[in-house]
C-alpha cells in the first residue's frame, strides 16, 4: 500500500468536498469543536458512545458499527475521510476500526484539525443529513487486533511498542499530562517493551513525518523488522495512530492495536510489570 | 478520557494542589489572548508531553510532575514559548507570546 493509499492532504480535501462518494468524518473522543465549526460537510462521530459498546469496555459490534454507519449515511463504495482533533489520535482509532470491520475505502485527512485550523482552511457550523444506507461489514478482523493473554505472550518474543510519553512507560505519571494524575491501575510498561512516543512519529502541525524519517526513527529505536508488532499506549487510541505508522505507511505485515493498552494491563492481577526508563 | 479536556480557568473538581502538579497559563498576542492555539508541553529533553487547544481566552493548563518544561503554542498569530522550573505540587503560571 503507498502512502497516498493512506493519507490525503488538507488541500485534496479541500477540492472534494463535493465529489459524489466521499464522505468526511469527524471523529473525536469529546465533539464539543465539531460542534463549534468543522470542515465544510463533515459528519460528527463520537469516540466515545458511537465507536464503543455503551455498556461493556469494547468496540462495537459488527451489528453496531453497521447500524452507525447507515445512520450515518455512509455506504459500503464511500471513500471516508477521517480526520479530527487531538492529533488524529481518535481519527486513527476510527481508521483502525474501520480496517477491523472491511472497509477498505478509508484514508486520514494528514493533520487533521490542526493543520486545517493552523492554515485557516473554512470551517463550517452547518450540519448535512446524509441520507441513511444500509451498510453491511465484515466479520471483525482480529489479525489487527491484540488481546491480554497474547499481550502478555508477547513479552521477549514480539516487538512490544509503547507509545506513551517517557515518563508514563517508566512510571512516573498514569496519565498524559493534560488530565488529573489520579488513576487505579500500577503504575510502568510492559517488560521487553520499547518506547516509541506516538508524538515522534509526528510533525508539529500534526502530518505524519516521511516515511524515510518514519523507518530510521523505529530501526534507531530497536525495531526488529522480523518480529511481529503489538502497540499500546492507555485506552488504544495513541497506539492506532503508530498502528497506522507501522502497517499502513511502512507496510508491516503483522501489526496488532493492543486497544486494552495500559488501562487494562495496569490493572489485571499477576501480570509482569516493569518500571523505570530505558 | 485521554484526549485533551476543553481548557477553561477553573480547575476540574476535586484537583488536590498539595498533589498535583499543575503548570496553568496564557497565550497571548500583542496583549490580546489568543483562543484556539495549540499548546504543547516538552519535558526536560524537549520530549512532547501533551498538547490542548487554549479556550477562547487564551487559557490552558497541564497536569504534570516537578521538573522543567517547556510550553509550545502554535496559532495563527504566530508560534512562541516559555520555559518553567517546577520545584513541587501547587498551581504554576506560565504566560506565552506569540508573534
Amino acid at each position: 500500500m503507498s502512502r497516498e493509499d493512506v493519507l490525503v492532504t488538507a488541500d485534496w480535501a479541500e477540492q472534494n468536498l463535493e465529489t459524489d462518494g466521499v464522505v468526511f468524518l469527524e471523529v473525536d473522543e469529546d465533539t464539543t469543536a465539531y460542534d463549534g465549526g468543522h470542515i465544510p460537510g463533515a459528519v460528527k462521530v463520537n469516540w466515545t458512545d458511537e465507536l464503543q459498546d455503551p455498556v461493556r469496555r469494547d468496540i462495537v459490534t459488527k451489528e453496531q458499527f453497521e447500524q452507525l454507519l447507515s445512520a450515518k449515511g455512509v455506504g459500503n463504495d464511500d471513500l471516508v475521510v477521517l480526520y479530527g482533533g487531538n492529533n488524529n489520535w481518535f481519527a486513527a482509532y476510527a481508521y483502525w476500526e474501520f480496517k477491523l470491520y472491511g472497509h477498505d475505502k478509508v484514508v486520514l485527512l494528514d493533520g487533521g484539525r490542526k493543520k486545517w485550523e493552523l492554515d485557516g482552511r473554512t470551517l463550517s457550523t452547518d450540519t448535512k443529513d446524509r441520507p441513511a444506507t444500509s451498510y453491511t461489514a465484515k466479520d471483525a478482523d482480529t489479525s489487527i487486533r491484540a488481546f491480554r493473554d497474547e499481550v502478555v505472550d508477547a513479552i521477549d518474543t514480539k516487538n512490544l511498542v509503547d507509545v506513551r510519553s517517557p515518563d508514563e512507560f517508566s512510571g512516573k505519571i498514569l496519565a498524559p499530562a493534560h488530565l488529573p494524575q489520579e488513576q487505579s491501575q500500577r503504575p510502568g510498561h510492559i517488560p521487553s517493551a520499547i518506547n516509541i512516543p506516538w508524538s515522534k512519529a509526528a510533525n508539529e502541525d500534526g502530518t505524519f513525518k516521511s516515511n524515510e524519517e518514519l523507518a530510521s526513527l523505529y530501526k534507531e529505536a530497536g525495531f526488529d523488522e522480523g518480529r511481529p508488532t503489538i502497540a499500546y499506549c492507555r485506552i488504544g487510541e495513541r497506539s492506532s495512530h503508530t498502528w497506522v505508522v507501522l502497517r499502513e505507511l511502512l507496510g508491516h505485515t503483522d501489526v496488532k492495536n493492543y486497544d486494552g493498552s495500559w488501562t487494562e494491563y495496569g490493572s489485571m492481577i499477576g501480570v509482569p510489570i516493569e518500571l523505570g526508563a530505558k | 478520557m485521554c484526549g485533551a479536556p476543553d481548557q477553561s480557568l477553573t480547575l476540574p473538581a476535586g484537583t488536590d494542589l498539595e498533589k498535583e502538579t499543575v503548570l496553568a497559563g496564557r497565550v497571548v498576542a500583542g496583549g490580546e489572548p489568543v483562543g484556539g492555539a495549540f499548546v504543547r508541553l516538552l519535558d526536560g529533553t524537549g520530549e512532547f508531553t501533551a498538547e490542548v487547544v487554549s479556550s477562547a481566552s487564551g487559557d490552558f493548563r497541564f497536569f504534570a510532575a516537578p521538573g522543567s518544561w517547556t510550553v509550545r503554542a502554535l496559532s495563527r498569530s504566530g508560534n512562541g514559548q516559555a520555559e518553567l522550573v517546577v520545584d513541587g505540587p501547587g498551581l504554576h503560571q506560565a504566560e506565552v507570546l506569540v508573534s
